[in-house]
């Protein structure tokens, strides 16, 4: 009977419905109207500082003119070293549990470490590095910024690799196998080729994670005021410029600071959108 | 060899089978599964004869699949799951822990209930196993793959766009596609794992004119729920149910003058 429906429970329900239904929409909004503030602030005070001279002059002393150049290209080089270093390793492991290791107890405890390395503090692990490198060398190093954020790049591609790789059917393996294609193989030409997508994805988001790592670098690479391509010395990162000029006294400095965090957002976003892009792809294919 | 311990193979009507002209390619002998504990199969005992196509049929849950994946011992990919007895391929056990998997699988083929086509292209899904243990010129291994798509008969639809991806076929193609990679790599027994099942009658009809057609030059077990299907295209009928093998005799007899009640229960589809 239709008018069975109308009943003070089926309105009752309704009613229930229209409540979480605004709940949501706040939180969302909430949520979101921080994030527009924020992006508004950052490009109205970034872009009033955005000009060529950015990208081809080093940093300043306070009170003169000049740009981003050092940190910028210091940015690009450890964090490339970084995923040079990181992402073999995490893919390694990321396919030893998925590949050969699944059902192993080795994989059950690596898995839960990768987790907690995955949300651990970048500060420890900055001050890991401290120890083990920066301590040991007597001197803060490029090497030492690249390590560090090979450190936050291995946990996030381990568990993306790990987790794409699972999501590839069985059946495929099972047909791989059933053609008397060995394991090893099977891995390099079936498996990574149907988890291509999802395993670049995971690189991508690495490299966006660290591109705004701040601590890490504080205590391994530190920061350089002139070019240089010695990655045996000090090396120059937009964060750590970005949080020295920033808390500074000086007008200059701070609208560099600005102007330099334009760019990370910018170049953050970018690869979102491409990781973003890779996995529609992977889905519709 | 290992000495072969007293076996029976359930026939129909109690009745040996005339071997005359029959030998056996594939010998099943006391053969015993377990996933875990659980003991899936029971003392199976059957054959495959050389150039003849053998059907497994009965109820979900029978152990007609478990069975067929111990024939290439797809099993072992998983943990916990172990088979004891015999499985004779010509001359070798091979339940033995010596034998070499990807050359077993090599000679023993398998094609899936769903369609699993390589994410590569077309010609590469086919190329791609011959590869693994072949050396060939460019032409040889473009014959090679022509041949194999042509004994799938798939050649015609797909000739002009060998370089698609295998997946965007439809999924008669692809099962088919599936066929010719498992033909091209040259066993000498195919399994086929309820082939038909995620297929319409138009492309199931095509696969089983193929299986006609390939049992000349293999041995050939099919996993089937589809009791016409298995009437059709197979030589010899194998009745499972519960994990044991009912009955085991040629299919005009097994459908005709069946033994065991439970296997006339399941042909009359009393149950299953």
């Amino acid at each position: 009977m239709a008018t069975g429906f109308v009943t003070p429970l089926y309105n009752k329900r309704q009613r229930r419905n229209t409540i979480t239904k605004f709940l949501s929409l706040g939180a969302t909004t909430f949520g979101l109207t921080w994030l527009v503030l924020i992006l508004i602030v950052l490009l109205w005070e970034g872009f009033s500082g955005l000009s060529l001279r950015v990208f081809t002059e080093m940093t300043p002393p306070p009170g003169s003119a000049g740009g981003l150049l050092n940190p910028i290209v210091g940015s690009l080089v450890m964090t490339i070293l970084a995923v040079i270093i990181g992402t073999p390793i995490g893919m390694l492991a990321g396919t030893y549990m998925a590949e050969y290791g699944r059902y192993d107890k080795l994989t059950f405890f690596v898995r839960f470490i990768n987790d907690i390395l995955l949300s651990a503090p970048s500060i420890v692990i900055g001050l890991f590095i401290y120890e083990v490198m920066v301590a040991q060398m007597g001197h803060f190093s490029g090497w030492a910024g690249a390590v560090s954020l090979a450190v936050i790049v291995i946990p996030v591609v381990v568990r993306t690799t790990e987790d794409m790789l699972i999501l590839v059917p069985d059946t495929l393996r099972e047909a791989a196998a059933s053609i008397g294609l060995p394991r090893s193989l099977m891995i390099q030409r079936v498996a990574y080729r149907a988890a291509r997508a999802g395993m670049v994805t995971g690189v991508l988001l690495a490299v966006a994670r660290i591109s705004g790592e701040t601590a890490p670098l504080l205590f391994t690479a530190l920061n350089n005021q002139f070019w240089s391509t010695n990655l045996n010395a000090p090396v120059s990162s937009l964060p750590v410029v970005i949080f020295q000029f920033a808390l500074s006294p000086y007008k200059d400095w701070q609208s560099l600071a600005w102007t330099g965090a334009l760019i990370i957002t910018f170049a953050v976003l970018a690869l979102s959108i491409t990781a973003r892009l890779l996995t529609a792809q992977r889905k519709t294919s | 060899m290992s000495s072969m311990a007293a076996y029976t193979v359930p026939t129909v009507n109690n009745a040996p089978i005339n071997v005359d002209g029959l030998s056996d390619k594939v010998s099943v002998r006391n053969l015993d599964f377990f996933y875990g504990d659980h003991r899936a199969l029971k003392s199976i005992n059957v054959s495959l004869y050389h150039g003849k196509v053998t059907a497994f049929i009965g109820p979900s849950g029978c152990g007609k699949s478990t069975l067929l994946r111990i024939l290439n011992r797809m099993y072992d990919l998983y943990p916990n799951q172990k088979a004891t007895g015999e499985v004779m391929l010509d001359k070798d056990n091979i339940l033995s822990s010596s034998q070499d998997l990807n050359l077993l699988r090599a000679k023993v083929g398998m094609v899936f209930q769903k369609p699993t086509p390589f994410p590569m292209t077309i010609f590469e899904n086919i190329a791609f196993g011959i590869r693994l243990y072949e050396k060939l010129s460019k032409s040889e291994l473009e014959g090679r793959v022509q041949h194999a798509l042509q004994r799938a008969a798939l050649w015609d639809e797909v000739k002009d766009k060998l370089g698609n991806n295998g997946q965007s076929l439809s999924g008669g193609q692809q099962q088919r596609l599936c066929i010719a990679r498992t033909v091209a790599v040259r066993p000498e027994v195919i399994l086929f794992d309820e082939p038909c099942s995620a297929l319409d009658p138009i492309s199931t009809a095509k696969i089983e004119e193929l299986i006609d057609e390939l049992k000349d030059d293999y041995t050939i077990a099919i996993v089937t729920h589809n009791m016409q299907q298995a009437a059709r295209v197979s030589d010899f009928t194998a009745f499972m149910y519960l994990g044991e093998l009912v009955e085991f005799g040629e299919t005009t007899k097994i459908f005709t003058t069946p033994t065991d009640r439970r296997t006339q229960d399941y042909i009359t589809g009393r149950f299953g």
